[in-house]
């Protein structure tokens, strides 16, 4: 029992973190139809950077502002220099250039910072008591953070003027042109937006596991079948489903260990490719 | 205003326009018939980039269109009202008009004056603001459509059928706020098979067939001699 | 459809055929003529062409992207593997069996869901797949030696049981040689033929195809199937070279690098994944002795800007020549 409340805490805090980490990546899907290869490797790079700040300033809050800042302006860059070019070409091509992009930044964040792993020091100290179980509190801040960061892009979204101009092109590129709404901007506005959340959610998982080269692919790859399962494209699908496919995990590790836990989480991906394509909690267009 | 001079466009591989010329100028309203599938969209498309123009010229207040990019027609005060209406599904009516409305230069006030007056002409869209656009009916819809035009203060709009697929009540809705936005001395180029409206509410008429200009008039001739109107169009 | 009335003449046959047979001229003599690594190294080409030329077959010919191609190379090594420590003595044909079973068993698996998933879909699931795949293989160590893998003795070289000679580097070489040449000459004459026909009018225009009358889902399954077997093969290749299977060679890694292959080389080709794979491993080998792992930095942004500028790949020019 103890078990079963402890993983639903987890499940709940990882599916926080992976929501802000799927919403970038589901951002920028749905508005420029490119698969991110590079989303993990972008929280990577993010934590490496925040955990730079936090050891040159020793804050916290500057480290998750540094980091978002920063793999902002690159993915600013990145969407300019690579992706742009690659407009109106088949989507493939998108898929590889990111892929190569991934590369490239894994291999810098090694050249950069190293082998070995970097910490970054939980905001919070101390324990939460939860009847008889001690939990981590920093792990329940970074939840909230999480979902106030989510809150805050759903408001900007839903009331920002440029909210709107995201949204319009979203659905309708062409008629966001005719309306003179400058449609590469707005990309370059989502791909840099969707960078800080990932390098934010860097940050924020940096206490719980370290920052390593290779924590990306993780991500990626669970950002991906969060994406597909909530519904490529659609912002409150992925968040649910995020905390969907972190509570199965979390449950699962109870049975098996935390690395063949993840099958679950693909298991899951297959059967809403195969019977719900359009998302599991998407309701399928008739 | 609006000049096309000699324009060839292309679908893909197909050559859809041949040498096309129509002019509008400032507040004039130009009528543009033809039968289903003469070019008349792809007319309106060449002139939003949205079809490949391998041939000609299109010049708005004597700049060339060639080198804008599509989200500067709208800056230059070309609107456009689709045949398809493509108003934003997922947005309410409000956030429709604010597409139009958030542009640099507008003041608080103004953008109110600019709510008011298209409020004026479709109360609906008031009652309806907090709506999302893809719940209104096709004639609603199609209010937004002319209304999120407006929205851009714009020189000319670019009308095509507005009144298709709609009740005569619509209809007669429709041509009172082109006659509107005559009065307001906008220039509108209207596409349109609906030939009598049509007749009313332009001066001018350019008639097309098979991608290219066949006639060119003005509706009291046209409206005077049917013969010419049964040749093209078959009414 | 063009591509499916009567077989066109192929005047440009003989400058074909003379091309081919001086570069296998020129990789037969290889060995003799350098040094070890060198040698070694270009067997270790011929077996990572093939290994990316099997992808082509469904990115290039089909139009499909794989991204788990490592799941049916990885299964064809531990495929031999098994063969050859399970059964004494160790054989070289039972070897390649084992390890084509194992790489069809993936590739009927995979198969199934090419047909119900379309594009990005499809990418994603196969990328999915072989990383359950690595997670079996890496957690299951009873079986599969987990994180360490397996090694085994090199069989000898033998056909049938009729005579047995221990490989040599070279002799291997001419050994795999000969394998990825038939292996080419068989996919080549598959791609040219009716069959090959339909795959590439799936890659252009699906819906057109099923619309004609072609039942879309079988040509599809065959695709993978042959895909996944001529990876497989290049699998136990790998694997009675080195003498070990290891999961990293199921991981994600394999498959991204053969992507790299097919899109630096040419999609659509053949040769292509070989060039590519070739310039690919020059690259690394070059560039790792300045700059030892971070050869990927200037190598991955070589790929990309190949992706904008370069999308046809090094030998895309003949593709047209070679599917005439």
């Amino acid at each position: 029992m103890d078990q079963i409340i402890i993983q639903t805490l987890h499940g709940l805090v990882n599916g926080m973190v992976l929501a802000m980490v799927a919403s970038g990546l589901t951002l920028i899907f749905g508005i420029m139809d490119i698969v991110n290869f590079a989303h993990g490797d972008l929280l990577m790079l993010g934590a490496f950077v925040g955990a730079t700040v936090l050891g040159m300033t020793g804050s916290y809050w500057l480290a998750l502002l540094g980091a978002a800042i920063v793999i902002a302006i690159l993915g600013a860059l990145l969407q300019v220099t690579t992706l742009r070019p690659l407009i109106g070409r088949d989507p493939l091509t998108t898929i590889l250039a990111t892929f190569g992009i991934s590369l490239v930044i894994q291999k810098y964040a090694l050249w950069q910072w190293g082998p070995s792993v970097r910490q970054i020091s939980e905001p919070v100290r101390g324990d939460f008591n939860l009847f008889h179980l001690q939990y981590p509190w920093y792990r329940i801040v970074t939840a909230v953070l999480a979902g106030l960061i989510l809150t805050g892009l759903w408001l900007f979204l839903k009331y920002g003027k440029y909210g709107i101009w995201i949204r319009a092109t979203t659905q309708d590129r062409v008629m966001a042109q005719a309306m003179g709404i400058p449609v590469p901007l707005v990309y370059t506005a989502v791909f840099a937006i969707g960078s800080a959340m990932a390098a934010a959610s860097g940050v924020l998982f940096g206490p719980f596991a370290g920052v390593t080269q290779t924590m990306g692919f993780d991500f990626t790859v669970r950002a991906f079948v969060v994406v597909v399962v909530g519904g490529l494209g659609n912002l409150g699908g992925s968040i649910l489903a995020s905390i969907f496919i972190s509570l199965l995990e979390s449950y699962a590790a109870i049975l098996v260990s935390p690395a063949q836990a993840v099958i679950v989480s693909f298991v899951v991906l297959v059967l809403t490719m195969l019977f719900r394509p359009t998302g599991l909690f998407v309701p399928t267009p008739r | 205003m609006l000049i096309l001079e000699n324009v060839d466009a292309h679908y893909g591989k197909s050559h859809v326009l041949h040498g096309v010329s129509i002019e509008v100028r400032a507040g004039e309203v130009v009528g543009l018939l033809g039968r289903n599938g003469v070019g008349k969209t792809t007319t309106l498309k060449a002139i939003m980039g949205m079809a490949r123009r391998t041939g000609g010229r299109i010049t708005f207040e004597g700049r060339d269109l060639e080198g804008v990019p599509p989200h500067g027609l709208a800056g230059l005060g070309i609107a456009w009202v689709p045949e398809e209406r493509r108003i934003f599904r997922l947005l309410t009516v409000l956030e429709n008009l604010r597409t139009g409305l958030d542009r640099p230069g507008v003041t608080p006030a103004h953008r109110d004056a600019l709510l008011d007056k298209v409020y004026a002409y479709f109360p609906i869209l008031k009652e309806r603001r907090n709506q999302a656009g893809g719940t209104l009916s096709g004639g609603e819809q199609q209010m937004l459509a002319i209304a999120r035009a407006m929205m851009l203060e714009p020189k000319i709009i670019l009308l095509d059928e507005p009144t298709e697929g709609l009740m005569p009540r619509m209809v007669a809705q429709i041509q009172e706020i082109v006659h509107a936005l005559h009065r307001d001395g906008v220039a509108i180029l209207l596409v349109e098979q609906n030939v009598p409206l049509t007749l009313d509410a332009a001066g001018r008429v350019y008639i097309m067939e098979k991608g290219t200009v066949r006639h060119h008039a003005s509706a009291a001739e046209l409206r005077a001699d049917q013969r010419v109107i049964h040749e093209y169009l078959g009414v | 459809m063009t591509a499916l009335a009567a077989a066109p003449p192929r005047p440009r046959a003989a400058g074909y055929w003379a091309a081919f047979a001086i570069v296998v001229a020129l990789l037969v003599i290889a060995p003799t003529l350098l040094p070890p690594f060198w040698q070694r190294f270009v067997t270790e080409i011929l077996i990572w062409g093939l290994l990316a030329m099997s992808s082509d077959i469904l990115i290039g010919y089909t139009g499909m992207v794989s991204f788990g191609h490592s799941a049916f190379f990885g299964l064809g090594m531990y495929g031999a593997a098994a063969a050859l420590l399970t059964v004494k003595p160790p054989t070289l044909s039972l070897a390649l069996l084992y390890g084509l079973i194992g790489a069809g068993g993936v590739a009927v698996f995979v198969a199934f869901f090419a047909t119900r998933l379309r594009d990005i879909y499809f990418g994603i699931s196969t990328l999915v797949f072989s990383q359950i795949f690595y997670v079996i293989i890496f957690t299951w160590t009873e079986v599969t030696g987990g994180e360490n893998g397996l090694t085994f003795r090199q069989p000898p070289l033998s056909i049938l049981g009729l005579w047995s000679i221990p490989f040599t580097p070279t002799t291997f070489h001419w050994f795999v040689l000969a394998v990825v040449a038939v292996s080419y000459l068989v996919v080549r004459r598959i791609t040219q033929s009716p069959f090959g026909m339909v795959l590439q009018s799936i890659r252009e225009n699906e819906p057109r195809t099923r619309a004609i009358g072609y039942h879309v889902e079988r040509y599809k399954i065959v695709a993978v199937m042959l895909s996944g077997l001529f990876a497989g093969l290049a699998g136990v290749l790998y694997a009675i070279q080195n003498k070990f299977a290891a999961p990293d060679f199921v991981f994600f890694t394999v498959s991204g690098e053969v992507v790299i292959y097919n899109v630096m080389g040419g999609m659509g080709t053949l040769v292509g994944p070989f060039a590519g794979a070739a310039f690919f491993l020059l690259l690394r080998e070059g560039l790792s002795r300045f700059l030892t792992e971070y050869y990927l930095i200037p190598v991955g942004i070589i790929f990309i800007i190949m992706i904008i500028f370069l999308p046809q790949g090094l030998l895309g020019f003949l593709r047209r020549r070679l599917n005439s």
